[in-house]
C-alpha cells in the first residue's frame, strides 16, 4: 500500500464534501483566514483529495473532534504522519504524542511543574526582565518586533525559568519552528526546516541532560519527579525537551501576534493603559483573533463517525483551531480585535487533556511584557508592513517593524 | 435534563439544567451562573474553577482525578476535603440535584 504523507490514503464517504485545495499552500498559511471561511462555510467536514485527509473548522466540531482523545488519538502523531505506519522524525513526545494511561503519568508530573502557582512565582523576575527590555526598545524608538522583542523576552526568561545554564537564542526559537513544521506535508517548508533539523535538535538534546540544568528550575523539578521514581530517569530528559518544543516558539509568537494586534488597533492599547485589568482577557483575545498554533491532527483510531458522516480507522483529521477561533456562529464579530471580549473556550491553547500545559507560563510572559509596556509605551504604531512567516502548523510573524513612542 | 444548584458565598443558590456528559465547570458557564472563571478551559491547568461539593453529594462524585490535587493547590481560596476542579465533574443522571458551592475568590 503507498502511503500519502506517512498515513493511509482513505475513501471519503459519499456524504463528505470534496474540496480541492492545500491548507499547507505558503500563501494559505501566510494569511489563512479566507481560507478559513471557506473551509467553515464548505460544511462540518471536507475531504482534502491533495493530501486524503478530512479538515474541520467549524467550533463545535474542531472541538469535540479534537478533544475525543479516546476515538481520534494523538499516539498516532498530530500532523500528517500516521506514527503507527511508520517511525517519526524524532523520537515522540511522551505527553503530546501519546495517549492515557501513559499520558496522564507524564502530563501529572508536567502540569505540577507548570501550574499556576509555580507561574505566580517567576512573574516577579519575568517582569524584571521585561522591565529592562522595554527601557532599552523605547531608546532605540524603531525596532524589529519579530527578532528585538518577540523572539528577545521569552528567551531571556524562559531558559532561566527551566534551570538551562547555556542560551543559544536561535537554537532555542527554531528548534519550535522546526517540530511544528515537521507536523505538515513534505513540502518545501517542512523540507527547509528539516534541513537544520539535525544541528539544531542535536544541541537540544544535549541541553536537556540533567548536569545542564540548575536543581532549582522547571527542569529540576522534572528530574526531581524521576527521583520520586513517578517517571523514568530517560523520561525526564524527554519531558525536558517538551519545554523547549513548545515552550518558545509558541510564546515567541504569542508576543509578535499581540504587538502586531495592538499596533493595528490603537484604540484597544489605549483602553489597556487605561485598565491594566485587561492585560489577562487582552492575550486570550490575541490568541483567539491570532491562534498561534492553527492547526493540530488527530488519527481516527476507529471506525467512527464525526458530525454524522462516516470516518474510517487511521483517517487524519485536521482541526483548524484557528479557524474555530473565527467562526462566526461561536464569536460575535470575529474579526474585531475586543480586548475585554473575555473569549472562554477559544482553542489556541487546545482543549481536553492535551490542552497546553505550559499556558500558565505563557500567560505569566505576556502578563509581565504587557505590564511592562503600558506603563512605559504610550503608542504602538506600525513603522512598514507585517510579514508574516508561513509554517505547517504556526501562525506567527516573520518580521513586524514597529515604531515605540515613550510615555 | 441534570439540575445543578450552584451556592454563591453570599449564601444566595441558583438552579440551572445541564447535559449529561458536560461538566460542572462548563455547564455554570453556558448558564451565566457567576463564580466559575475556567481560565484554562477545562484542561486542568488552573485551578480557577474551583468549587465545594456538598458533603451530600461527594459519594456520587466520586474521587478527585489523576493530577487534580495538585492543580488544587493553586486555588485562590482555601481547599477543603470536598473541594474539586468543576472541569472534572462530569454530569450523569445520577447527579440531578447535586448541589455545589463556590468560594470567594478564584484567581
Amino acid at each position: 500500500m503507498t502511503l500519502i504523507e506517512g498515513h493511509r490514503p482513505v475513501t471519503p464517504d459519499q456524504s463528505i464534501p470534496v474540496w480541492d485545495t492545500d491548507p499547507y499552500d505558503p500563501a494559505v498559511l501566510a494569511d489563512p483566514y479566507p481560507w478559513w471561511a471557506e473551509l467553515r462555510e464548505r460544511g462540518e467536514i471536507v475531504y482534502i483529495p491533495k493530501w486524503s485527509a478530512f479538515a474541520v473548522g467549524r467550533y463545535e466540531v474542531t472541538k469535540t473532534t479534537f478533544s475525543d482523545h479516546e476515538v481520534f488519538v494523538s499516539s498516532r502523531g498530530v500532523g500528517l504522519n500516521d506514527f503507527k505506519l511508520g517511525d517519526p522524525w524524532r523520537p515522540p513526545s511522551i505527553i503530546l504524542e501519546v495517549d492515557p494511561p501513559a499520558h496522564t503519568r507524564t502530563r501529572k508530573v508536567m502540569s505540577r511543574a507548570l501550574s499556576p502557582k509555580v507561574a505566580k512565582g517567576l512573574g516577579e523576575q519575568f517582569r524584571a526582565a521585561a522591565d529592562t527590555l522595554v527601557d532599552a526598545l523605547l531608546e532605540r524608538g524603531e525596532v524589529e518586533g519579530v527578532s528585538d522583542v518577540a523572539e528577545a523576552f521569552p528567551v531571556s526568561v524562559f531558559p532561566r525559568a527551566v534551570g538551562m545554564t547555556d542560551v543559544h537564542k536561535r537554537h532555542l526559537v527554531d528548534y519550535g519552528a522546526i517540530v511544528f513544521n515537521a507536523l505538515g506535508p513534505d513540502n518545501a517548508i517542512r523540507r527547509a526546516a528539516m534541513e537544520r533539523a539535525p544541528e539544531v535538535a542535536a544541541w537540544i538534546n544535549a541541553a536537556c541532560a540533567r548536569d545542564r540544568l540548575t536543581e532549582d528550575g522547571l527542569g529540576g523539578m522534572i528530574y526531581a519527579a524521576a527521583d520520586e521514581g513517578e517517571i523514568e530517569a530517560g523520561e525526564a530528559a524527554m519531558l525536558v525537551r517538551s519545554f523547549l518544543s513548545a515552550g518558545v516558539d509558541t510564546t515567541v509568537t504569542g508576543i509578535g501576534n499581540a504587538l502586531w494586534c495592538f499596533s493595528r488597533n490603537p484604540d484597544q492599547w489605549e483602553a489597556l493603559k487605561a485598565d491594566p485589568k485587561l492585560i489577562r482577557p487582552a492575550f486570550e483575545e490575541v490568541l483567539r483573533l491570532t491562534s498561534p498554533v492553527h492547526t493540530f491532527c488527530r488519527t481516527a483510531d476507529r471506525d467512527t463517525e464525526v458530525a454524522g458522516h462516516p470516518i474510517e480507522e487511521g483517517a487524519k483529521v485536521l482541526c483548524a483551531l484557528g479557524s474555530a477561533n473565527m467562526d462566526p456562529d461561536k464569536w460575535d464579530d470575529p474579526e474585531a480585535f475586543r480586548i475585554d471580549r473575555k473569549p472562554m473556550g477559544h482553542l489556541a491553547f487546545g482543549a481536553g487533556i492535551h490542552g497546553c500545559v505550559g499556558q500558565n507560563i505563557a500567560r505569566a510572559e505576556l502578563e509581565a511584557l504587557l505590564g511592562a509596556m503600558i506603563e512605559r509605551v504610550d503608542r504602538i504604531e506600525p513603522a512598514g508592513d507585517a510579514i508574516w512567516r508561513p509554517n505547517n502548523a504556526v501562525h506567527a510573524l516573520d518580521r513586524l517593524p514597529l515604531r515605540l513612542i515613550a510615555k | 435534563m441534570i439540575k445543578v444548584t450552584y451556592i454563591h458565598p453570599d449564601g444566595s443558590e441558583e438552579t440551572v439544567e445541564g447535559r449529561e456528559g458536560d461538566s460542572v465547570m462548563s455547564t455554570a458557564l453556558a448558564q451565566g451562573v457567576d463564580g466559575i472563571v475556567a481560565e484554562c478551559g477545562g484542561s486542568m491547568m488552573c485551578a480557577t474553577c474551583h468549587c465545594h461539593v456538598d458533603p451530600d453529594w461527594t459519594d456520587r462524585t466520586g474521587a478527585r482525578k489523576d493530577g487534580e490535587e495538585d492543580m488544587l493547590e493553586s486555588a485562590a481560596s482555601p481547599v477543603d476535603e470536598f473541594s474539586r476542579l468543576s472541569c472534572q465533574i462530569k454530569l450523569t443522571p445520577e447527579l440531578d440535584g447535586l448541589r455545589v458551592r463556590l468560594p470567594e475568590e478564584q484567581v
